[in-house]
């Protein structure tokens, strides 16, 4: 397990790489929603309907 | 010619329900192709011969870089439609994609430089490939600041397919810059005409992270099109419909 995570002396460059790739990966996925979630609010009281709440 | 299934992608409730149905169909395949290849470039690939484990950082440089670049054209091709057709849901597709586009055009340059690092013994060099890479971001950038700029939808979504449109001569420029000059960056492995320049236990992984990420955006992009659609479209009654259940 500590050969795998020493990526062979690469580890210093190698995981902060995956780590800013699975970061934007998972602020994109929460951003989309958010703004999905957001857009419906508005509409939501623009049209003066009762959603489920969020 | 019966053109009724263009009328109906011109449709801004037909769009919004058909991304809702669709959303899934990507993400899940999605969320699955990025594991396996996660576990094959990690796990099962073997070192390369030259760069050690340090040459991992390919499976996450190629396909973000990858996706800068797709998103880019699926942006200038959906804002050119939206130009030529005045197609709103064409504006509102070109619109949903930019902030996605520009993640991952920082997501490749940030890889890249902590490839190059340990590589080429430097982060960053003005080399044609890395300026190009930078001037996407800053098409993205300028795309994204204009559109906010600008209050009014309509005047926003045209003057915004200009600047997509015209900043697409860029993405042949960083494909090919190194062909053209005299380049830093390797020569591509995966994306040429004739036999990839890679073992297949090496290739397979990079194929699959590719296509994972290509349905990733593809998901995301369609929850941030109905998120635009909808901010489009308040006061139709279908929407009351849509926000109501």
């Amino acid at each position: 397990m500590s050969e795998f995570l020493s990526m062979g002396g690469y580890a210093a460059f190698v995981w902060p790489a995956y780590a800013v790739t699975f970061l934007a990966v998972f602020v994109n996925i929460w951003s989309a929603r958010r703004a999905l979630r957001r857009a419906r609010a508005h509409a939501q009281r623009r049209l003066g309907v009762a959603g489920e709440p969020s | 010619m019966d053109w009724t299934w263009f009328h109906r992608l011109a449709s801004p409730p037909y769009i919004y329900r058909l991304a809702a149905t669709l959303t899934p169909w990507f993400a899940w395949p999605a969320g699955l192709l990025i594991a396996a290849g996660l576990y094959g470039g990690l796990v099962l690939a073997p070192p390369d011969y030259q760069q050690g484990d340090g040459f991992r950082i390919i499976y996450v440089h190629a396909p973000s870089a990858w996706l800068s670049l797709m998103i880019y054209s699926v942006m200038a091709t959906a804002a050119a439609v939206g130009l030529i057709w005045r197609m709103k849901v064409a504006h509102a597709a070109a619109a949903s994609c930019a902030g996605i586009g520009a993640w991952f055009t920082v997501v490749s340059l940030v890889t890249g430089m902590l490839w190059g690092k340990p590589m080429w013994g430097t982060y960053w060099v003005w080399d044609p490939r890395l300026t190009a890479q930078l001037i996407l971001l800053f098409l993205y950038l300028g795309y994204m600041g204009l559109r906010s700029g600008i209050e009014d939808t309509a005047r926003a979504d045209r003057a915004s397919a200009v600047l997509a449109i015209v900043g697409v001569v860029n993405i042949p420029i960083i494909r090919f810059s190194v062909e053209w000059w005299n380049s830093i960056h390797q020569a591509p492995s995966v994306m040429k005409m004739d036999r990839p320049s890679m073992p297949a236990e090496m290739l397979i992984p990079l194929l699959t992270m590719m296509v994972g990420f290509t349905l990733y955006f593809a998901a995301i992009m369609l929850v941030r099109l109905r998120a635009e659609i909808l901010r489009r479209e308040r006061s139709a009654s279908w929407a009351r419909e849509v926000v109501a259940s």
